[in-house]
């Protein structure tokens, strides 16, 4: 063991190299690339600002997440409470010092970016309870005392991030948590009951919520109620994305979006533009990436031989898969604009350095597979 | 511990391993359900959601067409399209609106009035749509303004083109056009198809009646838009489709000499070429100015309109109903011959008023006409003559002759200011007025008086009918093409009285439809209007036209507004003496020359009093302008039938 354990922890950087996952590396850098066309799109077929600072970004955070890779799991094991305890603080930062845009309070100005931490939650809740459920044996997962702080480090962000308020993100974050717990055995019956007594309270909540999130849900349900005002995005979204077709309007004519019809579509829409463009094969090929993406991740858990790894790239895997699909079911309109971007595609820092950290530890999980993290 | 650590730890990934292949499982779903619902957008509805982009995308601005235009019958343009100078702002285009407002104050004749609302204008609309600072530009100001317009940013002169009037002697049968109203949106179906903001369709007679074709078809330029409807890019023009031109039978030479002659009255004149029923000139009066109405209205001058008595915007020879007088008589005659009544020479005594059942009916002649016959009844329009021969012929049987010769229906098609007059008869009093006939109404009907009503155009079709011999026309104003049967057939007739017709004019003239059955009684009528206009004791002897080429012959007669007290005959009370609005309306028909009859003229002059005093004298005026014009006019359409 000990022979072992000093073998992998003195992995020189040439070894580290070759055990990277190639094709995960090789699908995030695609995506990347299909990202960065599509930004220079929305830009009207000009590097604008959003063009030249999303390729920035793609870069740098596609270096930390092999910086994050190269950094031992048991790094990672050790400071993940220290994590979600950092990313708390910032979400508390918000709350007091927060910059407000459209009515809700998400960022913190650091000058050289707007960072928002409900983004990094998003890791740092998963991160929290695959070392709380890696640690604690199989036997007392379902004792009700263990059951206390998941829930605590669970609802307690959820509460700060909700009256942001961002609920899409808030009902993301929740939902990586309770994989993470479902994932490490937690009993069926228990999310049953919560999820009975959530729908007890949901009057309650709906009272809470602000009125344009409420029309959001209404107008989900029928978006021809209100063509041009709340159901305007999900019904010019339906046409860009309808009217691409088979093979798309082609690069740069997607006109819905070059003629502003499509809201938002640097960020959760960047899809419609995309699929607007490229076409029913465009969209399945970037659906085939993000499988790819996730099998990967997937089989890194298989591989990998501790539970807190295993617990971690399971759940990482679900959540970036839950991310995708509600980003697109929203934009397909199958599901009410929540406000979700959709992994690596979209603008915005603070999602991009999410998931390349997430996706780093993944890669950490595959190069220190053998490593026991206590 | 660490045996059982391990083991823990391998049945704890087991579960994970199982757990996560369930979720993998769900996960597999879901992407079969996204995959569905892309095919179900981008494959199986594609077409709809391609429609609903390009709606999106694109936007069209209609372009209003050319209007056609309406010619006389020597191609003089009676109703043309002009340039039109229009001033356009569009405000984002211009930096500092206040300073460019001061500017044009001082190029253009604007009012502060009008700066104020136009600034109002601007904020309620988008910044990129166009506001008109002026509709209608004249020249000097349209090149004052080209000449400044580097300094007048925004601004941007338009020209375009809207109708136009050489003067109003034709007003009345062209009509005039104005502003789409939303109701003329509501009743006119073909507007649903033609119409464009700010477009002026025809509101009353041709301009009306041709709107159809003569509005063109609309064009449009199409852009691309942004999703707040600014335009990107111009895609398509399609300037549309100028709207079709016609030829009138009318003669503006005639119209504005006409015209000159009724100025100040309120009277009409009908002009009819006898053969083939072609308006060489249709007047009304007092008019109105048409150009007035093309660029929206000024109120006091509707007002005048609308509150001169002398009613300018009726065309009185379409719409205006007048008992027709002592110009029917010619029609009480003829009926009488022709049902067997009276014998052209059967004579009555006239002492100037016969009594029927107790009541009075008196002849215009106080005295009386002693002994009158056919020709002495027209010539004198003695009401005793016709009273006798109208109570004789009966009602019915006059109404079927006035009918036949075209009274008391509509001459002409799809105008709707037409009115069709009335002729009456036993079962009209009993459907319109609900009582039964009296004798003492027959009488009145036989001098034209009563129930009779008719229009100024009626009695010129009515006159035509016998100047030509006693054959139906059907009258026209827009030329098609030559028609000439009737003329050909009667000029075959004159000179070969015995032979049969050829075999051409037979079939050219297979339409040719006589209104009598001798035609003989044509001939006595003719021969009496003769004697009416150009014998001694004639009621319009003095207005005659000595000259034979000009000689015409024709009836006068006067509608009455009020029926004379006995205190009044008695003391013989003068028209001209009497208020205006109690006059007598004055009338006389005719056709000239009287040997080869070629027009038929009818003239009506409101309250004019007696036709042989006022109306005669215009008609006498309008025979000769005609005639001396007559040579023109067969040498144009014999061209234009070679032509064609």
């Amino acid at each position: 063991m000990l022979q072992q354990r000093s073998i992998h922890s003195s992995l020189g950087i040439r070894d580290k190299i070759l055990s990277l996952d190639f094709i995960l590396v090789f699908s995030i850098l695609v995506l990347g690339v299909i990202s960065m066309f599509a930004m220079y799109s929305t830009d009207g077929g000009e590097f604008k600002y959003h063009t030249n600072s999303h390729i920035l970004r793609f870069f740098v955070f596609f270096g930390m997440f092999f910086i994050v890779s190269f950094i031992s799991i048991r790094f990672w094991h050790e400071t993940s409470y220290l994590i979600y305890i950092g990313i708390f603080i910032l979400l508390l930062l918000v709350k007091y010092f927060g910059l407000t845009s459209s009515g809700s309070k998400r960022w913190l100005d650091l000058y050289f970016m707007n960072l928002q931490p409900s983004e990094l939650m998003k890791i740092g809740l998963i991160l929290f309870l695959a070392k709380y459920y890696h640690r604690i044996s199989i036997e007392s997962i379902n004792s009700l005392k263990h059951l206390i702080l998941p829930i605590t480090v669970l609802i307690a962000p959820i509460i700060l991030v909700a009256s942001q308020p961002d609920l899409g993100t808030s009902i993301l974050i929740a939902s990586g948590g309770v994989i993470v717990a479902w994932l490490a055995g937690v009993k069926a019956k228990f999310f049953v009951i919560s999820g009975v007594s959530m729908l007890a309270l949901l009057p309650i909540a709906i009272s809470f919520l602000k009125p344009y999130q409420k029309s959001r849900i209404l107008t989900f349900l029928n978006p021809e109620s209100d063509p041009l005002g709340a159901g305007y995005q999900i019904i010019q979204s339906k046409i860009a994305i309808g009217s691409g077709g088979l093979f798309g309007k082609g690069f740069l004519n997607g006109s819905q979006s070059y003629l502003d019809y499509l809201p938002e579509k640097h960020t959760d829409f960047i899809f419609t533009l995309f699929s607007e463009e490229f076409g029913f094969f465009g969209s399945l090929f970037i659906l085939l990436l993000y499988a790819l993406i996730i099998s990967r991740i997937i089989n890194i858990g298989n591989t990998t031989r501790s539970n807190f790894g295993k617990l971690y790239c399971y759940s990482f895997a679900t959540a970036f898969f839950i991310y995708v699909v509600v980003n697109m079911m929203m934009v397909l309109g199958l599901l009410p604009i929540v406000g979700s971007p959709l992994p690596i595609m979209s603008y915005g820092g603070s999602s991009m350095m999410a998931i390349m950290f997430g996706l780093g530890i993944v890669m950490s999980c595959k190069i220190y597979k053998d490593v026991p993290v206590n | 511990m660490l045996n059982l650590g391990s083991g823990n730890t391998v049945i704890k990934s087991k579960l994970i391993g199982r757990r996560m292949f369930l979720i993998t499982a769900a996960k597999a779903i879901v992407m079969v359900g996204l995959v569905g619902r892309l095919i179900s957008l981008q494959i199986n509805q594609s077409t709809k959601y391609k429609s609903l982009s390009d709606k999106n995308r694109f936007r069209e601005w209609k372009l209003a067409p050319e209007r056609g235009v309406i010619k006389d019958f020597f191609n003089i343009e009676i109703a043309s399209s002009e340039p039109l100078y229009q001033l356009h702002l569009v405000p984002e285009n211009s930096k500092d609106l206040d300073n460019l407002f001061v500017r044009l104050k001082a190029i253009l004749n604007i009012t502060d009035k009008k700066v104020f609302y136009l600034k109002k204008v601007i904020k309620k609309q988008k910044p990129w749509e166009p506001v008109i600072i002026s509709e209608n530009l004249d020249w000097s100001e349209f090149s004052r303004i080209n000449l400044f317009l580097h300094e007048l940013e925004g601004v941007e002169p338009i020209v375009s083109v809207a109708r136009t009037y050489p003067d109003n002697s034709s007003a009345h049968i062209l009509g005039y056009v104005s502003q789409i109203s939303s109701k003329d949106l509501q009743t006119k179906k073909y507007l649903q198809d033609l119409a464009v903001p700010g477009m002026a369709i025809g509101k009353t007679g041709l301009e009306r009646k041709l709107d159809e074709q003569i509005i063109g078809k609309r064009g449009y330029q199409r852009y691309e838009v942004n999703a707040y409807g600014k335009r990107i890019r111009e895609i398509k023009i399609d300037e549309g489709q100028a709207g079709k031109s016609f030829k009138t039978t009318l003669d503006y030479e005639v119209q504005k000499f006409t015209n000159e002659l009724l100025k100040e009255k309120a009277a009409a004149v009908c002009v009819m070429d006898v053969y083939n029923g072609d308006i060489v000139s249709l007047v009304s009066s007092p008019t109105f100015e048409p150009n007035e109405f093309v660029h929206g209205l000024d109120k006091t001058y509707w007002n005048s309109l609308i509150k001169d008595e002398k009613k300018p915007l009726a065309n009185k020879a379409l719409s205006g109903l007048y008992p027709p007088g002592s110009t029917i008589k010619t029609l009480v005659a003829l009926s009488a011959l022709e049902n067997k009544i009276i014998k052209p020479l059967d004579t009555f005594r006239c002492e100037g008023k016969i009594e029927l059942y107790g009541e009075k009916f008196h002849c215009w002649e106080k005295d009386g006409h002693g002994i009158v016959n056919l020709r002495k009844g027209i010539q004198r329009s003695c009401d005793v003559y016709f009273y006798e021969i109208a109570r004789k012929l009966g009602v019915d049987r006059l109404s079927e002759t006035a009918k036949r010769f075209g009274l008391g229906k509509k001459v002409l098609n799809d105008f709707f200011e037409e009115k069709s007059g009335v002729v009456p008869n036993t079962k009209w009093k009993k459907k319109f007025v609900g009582q039964n006939w009296y004798l003492g109404e027959t009488l009145h009907s036989g001098i034209g008086q009563g129930y009779f009503q008719s229009t100024p155009l009626q009695l010129c079709l009515m006159t035509a009918q016998i100047a030509n011999g006693g054959f139906k026309i059907n009258p026209r104003i827009i030329f098609d093409e030559k028609n000439d049967n009737l003329r050909n057939y009667l000029k075959y007739k004159n000179k070969n009285p015995n032979e049969p017709l050829p075999n051409d004019l037979i079939v050219s003239n297979f339409d040719l439809q006589p209104l009598f059955k001798n035609q003989e009684h044509i001939n006595l009528i003719k021969d009496a209007m003769y004697s009416s206009s150009n014998e001694p004791g004639g009621t319009s002897y003095s207005h005659r036209l000595e000259n034979p080429k000009y000689t015409f012959a024709g009836k006068t007669g006067s509608s009455q507004i009020k029926r004379f007290t006995d205190e009044q005959r008695e003391a013989e009370v003068k028209q001209i003496s009497l208020p205006y609005k109690d006059r007598d309306h004055a009338l006389f028909v005719a056709f000239a020359p009287y040997k080869n009859p070629q027009y038929a003229i009818s003239v009506l002059v409101e309250h004019g009093g007696s036709g042989g005093k006022t109306a005669a004298p215009i008609a006498k005026k309008v025979i000769k302008k005609v005639l001396e014009r007559h040579e023109l006019r067969r040498n144009t359409n014999s061209q234009i039938g070679e032509n064609v």
